[in-house]
């Protein structure tokens, strides 16, 4: 783990978790290690049951990790009930007490604090303000719409001001403008109170838009961290790849010096191999559709199978003479259906480590 | 600002270390948990433990023991209370007969409350089909209405039956005034007052959970069945009813066994001629001063209202292998 | 061919409407007899001669009605409260765990007094009592009041459960995660969302010891006489018309309780 320690606010170290036991044992985290920055934007992204809202529950304090341990700020708390971490929480279903009105609700964790009552109050107006809801601090949580429900779940758990704010898919129930406007929402607050933001999601264009770190998930592991940027250009796995925006996978032999491939028509073309890998012989490459264009001096020879139309250009199949299939983003006039064409490759090819 | 606890001093650091904080809190929420709850649970158990099943204990001491002159027993050890459930003692020489007294009231009995659970069944289940098929806005009040007598005094209700069908009652006396009859209809102290009475009492216990389970009824699979030609009542009988299974099931239960120990019915309404278990079993520690006879005659209802659960839940167990 | 009218609803079945309104009929029809004749001025049921608050003049007067009607609300009153708390530890010890040990007979002794007739359980506390008075020499109206507790417990029990089970587990995580401590939790969050269903659970219980008849008949020495004891009393010797005024007024009663309930049902 090359982190700078002082940079690190949450380090997750060989962290599993399992569910029952003998025959119906669950691994939902499977020695998973990670080290979140503070002030960051950090997303943990995969499909549903991949782990991520169980790790989250783990740094929250809602579940006790089976092996491993959990740093906050540099002292353990893996072993601690959550009233006792200053970490709070935005659920799913925002889980508002309805028998409180909006001011405490956002008051609670103060309260629950024991802290004085003008202390209290300036938190709650200071909140409402930060949200925008001071109209509603009267107002009982079951008479609000869903995106006031949301902005009233985030006052309450910023209010005691942690050093981490948790958020469990909590844009899920909106629908997409609101969606849309609550994302930009979220990262001006991030960056505004600087507390460091640990987001769940399995929408992966939610994930490229907010965040400055991503963690892939699959199957109870992490599979890549990176920014956005270079999850999307240099996904290192399969799954990530195929996650993250739509992408083209080919068989290819790598040579001895780990700097070109020859994919299964003859081609050979530069290398990209992820980061202190090791590989050799057969591999897999990863090219994004919009990577590749056609043009009459492509290296890559094809016959185009189906065009699918989608406004903004077309998705252009595109069979190749090894078997394989190729999908290629075009913007403007596509080749037509039985044309052969000839496809431009990027530069260097991404290589996947499976 | 929540301030974390001290780091653990350290020649405590660790993986061991944390290993065995983890397993402390483990051990702590779960073993809590489990602590919690039976305390939690205690009081009840043990007052419903004391207070239930202990004295049951001491009824089935009492039917071996002897009746007191006055009431209450004395510890003499006997089973003369059971041989008087089955036999008469010839006073004169003393031999012993077989004898049907009591056999013949437990037999009305069930024969009674079996007729009063077919007949709430009967009654019942219309009316919570009718319920369960109203808007669910409406349904609220007609459960209302349903279950208000239900929580009425009993004793009322069956006052109120008793007024009613008496002979000077407001039946008899009007049809007597419309010179459709000329003396008045021997309807109270009657099987058939009682009989009447028990359904009266019971049938909110027929209907709520026929409710309960008809309101879980898809309707879509009624739709279904008449897309396929049923007619109504083939809806009724092959979709509806066998799909209200566990509802008749528990309602049959909640009439039965309170029907066969029922007191208060047979008493106003039977006045004491016709005899049920409940009337017996009372009378034997008021008037009759039996007690031992009396717990042993309690018992043997506990014994018939056991094997009639047993029964009810096998019956409910088959039909739902059948399907 | 099918009859369009009717179609006009599959739900309905033939004649179950019918029967459902005629059902309503026959279960009101006595209750309402009484309550209005307890209105008549003169002592017939069936011969009204003038409205008149007569007869409830003279319950109001009657020194056994007055007796018997605090001794039930006594009684009635200490039962609720013990119970209702008791149902309420065992609401919480029995509702949103995952499955336990011990489970179904914990179920089993919570619904006991439910399975067992009535005149069992007479019969079984009267013989427990009687020799525990035997034993300790120790007698009065706090045997009475211990055997309603009893079983109004699993009264009480039904509504706070079922309250308890429909509320959002999530709300209490989220309340410790906002640094409340498990007492926190249960004071500020869980206690105060169980509050309807524990108001429902007490005035369920309330209802039922004061409608006991077979129970307290049996265990009430003398000096206990509970309402319903004495009208059954009354009946035995003949009609009063003053017991029509005492029923009616406890049917009030209850109606105005069971009416709350749903109310308070309603209001989720």
């Amino acid at each position: 783990m090359s982190e700078n320690s002082l940079e690190t606010m949450i380090l997750a170290d060989s962290v599993t978790k399992t569910f029952g036991q003998g025959d119906s044992l669950v691994r939902a985290l499977d020695d998973v290690s990670v080290a979140i920055r503070k002030n960051e934007f950090f997303t943990l992204l995969g499909p549903s049951g991949c782990g991520k809202t169980t790790l989250l529950r783990l740094i929250a304090g809602f579940e006790l990790p089976s092996k491993g341990t959990i740093l906050l700020d540099g002292q353990e708390i893996g072993h601690l009930p959550p009233y006792k971490r200053p970490v709070n929480t935005v659920f799913q279903n925002y889980a508002l007490f309805p028998h409180m009105s909006v001011a405490r609700n956002i008051g609670f964790g103060l309260e629950m604090q024991g802290r004085p009552k003008a202390e209290v109050d300036g938190a709650i107006d200071e909140m409402l303000a930060l949200v925008q809801m001071e109209h509603l601090a009267g107002r009982r949580t079951d008479q609000l719409s869903g995106g006031q429900q949301q902005r009233v779940a985030l006052a309450r758990a910023l209010a005691p001001h942690p050093k981490v704010l948790l958020l469990d898919e909590p844009l899920s129930a909106l629908d997409l403008k609101l969606r849309k406007e609550m994302q930009i929402e979220l990262k001006r607050l991030q960056s505004e109170t600087g507390i460091t933001f640990v987001f769940v999601t399995h929408d992966q264009e939610e994930a490229l838009t907010m965040s400055d770190r991503i963690a892939v998930m699959a199957a109870g592991q992490i599979l890549q961290v990176g920014p956005p940027r270079e999850i999307y250009t240099q996904p290192a796995r399969r799954f990530v790849a195929d996650f993250i925006g739509d992408i083209n996978i080919l068989e290819a032999d790598l040579a001895a010096s780990g700097k070109e491939v020859t994919l299964q028509g003859g081609l050979k073309m530069p290398a990209q191999l992820p980061e202190g890998l090791a590989l050799s012989g057969r591999v897999s490459v990863a090219i994004r559709p919009e990577d590749m264009s056609f043009d009459p001096k492509g290296a890559m020879r094809g016959t185009v199978s189906n065009v699918v139309y989608f406004g903004v250009g077309s998705n252009v199949h595109v069979a190749l003479p090894s078997g394989e299939d190729v999908t290629v983003r075009c913007a403007g006039v596509a080749p037509e259906k039985g044309a052969e064409v000839r496809i431009k490759l990027p530069a260097a090819l991404q290589v996947l480590a499976d | 600002m929540v301030a974390l606890p001290e780091p653990q001093s350290q020649p405590k650091r660790g993986a061991e270390a944390n290993a065995a904080n983890l397993a402390v809190a483990r051990k702590a929420i779960e073993g809590g948990a489990r602590r919690r709850r039976w305390q939690l649970l205690s009081p009840s158990m043990i007052v419903i433990g004391v207070f239930g099943l202990f004295p049951l204990t001491i009824t089935l001491i009492y039917s071996f023991l002897s009746p007191g002159n006055f009431g209450g027993v004395t510890w003499e050890f006997t089973t003369d209370a059971y041989v008087q459930f089955l036999f008469e003692r010839d006073i004169f020489d003393d031999t012993l007969s077989f004898s049907t007294t009591y056999l013949s009231i437990y037999g009305r009995s069930i024969g009674l409350a079996f007729g009063a659970t077919v007949g709430a069944l009967l009654i019942g289940f219309p009316m919570a089909y009718f319920i369960a098929s109203k808007p669910p806005e409406q349904r609220n009040l007609w459960l209302f209405l349903i279950t208000l007598p239900f929580w009425t005094n009993l004793l009322i209700r069956t006052y109120a039956i008793l007024l009613i069908i008496r002979d000077e009652g407001i039946i008899n006396v009007s049809l007597q005034g419309m010179g459709l009859i000329d003396a008045p209809l021997g309807m109270l102290y009657t099987d058939g007052a009682v009989f009447l009475g028990l359904i009266y009492s019971y049938l909110p216990f027929m209907v709520l959970p026929l409710y309960a389970s008809l309101e879980k009824l898809d309707f879509k699979l009624v739709e279904a069945a008449y897309d396929l030609y049923a007619t109504r009542f083939q809806v009724l009988r092959h979709i509806i009813v066998p799909m209200a299974k566990p509802g008749i099931v528990a309602g049959c239960i909640l009439v039965f066994i309170p029907g066969l120990g029922a007191y208060i019915t047979p008493e106003l309404l039977g006045g004491g001629k016709e005899l049920m278990i409940g009337n017996l079993i009372a009378l034997q520690f008021g008037g009759s001063r039996n007690w031992p006879f009396g717990s042993a005659a309690a018992l043997i209802l506990m014994v018939v209202v056991m094997l009639s659960l047993i029964v009810y839940v096998r019956y409910a167990g088959k039909e739902r292998a059948h399907g | 061919m099918a009859n369009p009218r009717k179609m006009k609803d599959l739900r309905k079945q033939p004649g179950f409407e019918f029967l459902a309104y005629t059902c309503l009929f026959f279960l009101y029809a006595p209750i309402v007899v009484l309550v209005i004749f307890s209105f008549n001025d003169n002592r017939s049921v069936v011969l009204w001669t003038e409205f008149s608050f007569r007869w409830y003049v003279e319950a109001f007067d009657n020194d056994g009605i007055r007796e018997a009607t605090i001794i039930s609300f006594k009684v009635a009153a200490v039962a609720t409260f013990f119970s209702t708390i008791f149902a309420t530890m065992a609401a919480l010890a029995t509702t949103r765990t995952p499955p336990y040990r011990g489970q179904t007979l914990a179920y089993a002794i919570i619904n006991q007094p439910l399975m067992v007739p009535e005149i069992v359980t007479a019969v079984a506390t009267l013989a427990f009592f009687t020799l525990i008075k035997k034993l300790t020499g120790v007698s009065g109206i706090g045997y009475l009041m211990m055997a309603h507790t009893v079983f109004c417990i699993p009264f009480a029990y039904m509504p706070i459960r079922a309250r308890l089970e429909d509320m959002n587990l999530t709300l209490e995580q989220a309340a410790a995660d906002l640094y409340a401590t498990p007492f926190q939790v249960f004071r500020t969050i869980t206690l105060p969302l169980m509050a309807p269903g524990i108001v429902a659970g007490a005035m369920l219980a309330f209802v039922v010891s004061l409608d006991d008849v077979i129970i307290s008949l049996l265990i009430a020495g003398p000096g206990e006489t509970t309402l319903p004891i004495y009208i059954l009393g009354q009946i035995r010797r003949g009609i009063t018309p003053e017991i029509n005024a005492v029923s009616t007024l406890l049917l009030g009663l209850t109606v105005i309780l069971v009416a709350l309930f749903f109310i308070i049902g309603r209001k989720k």
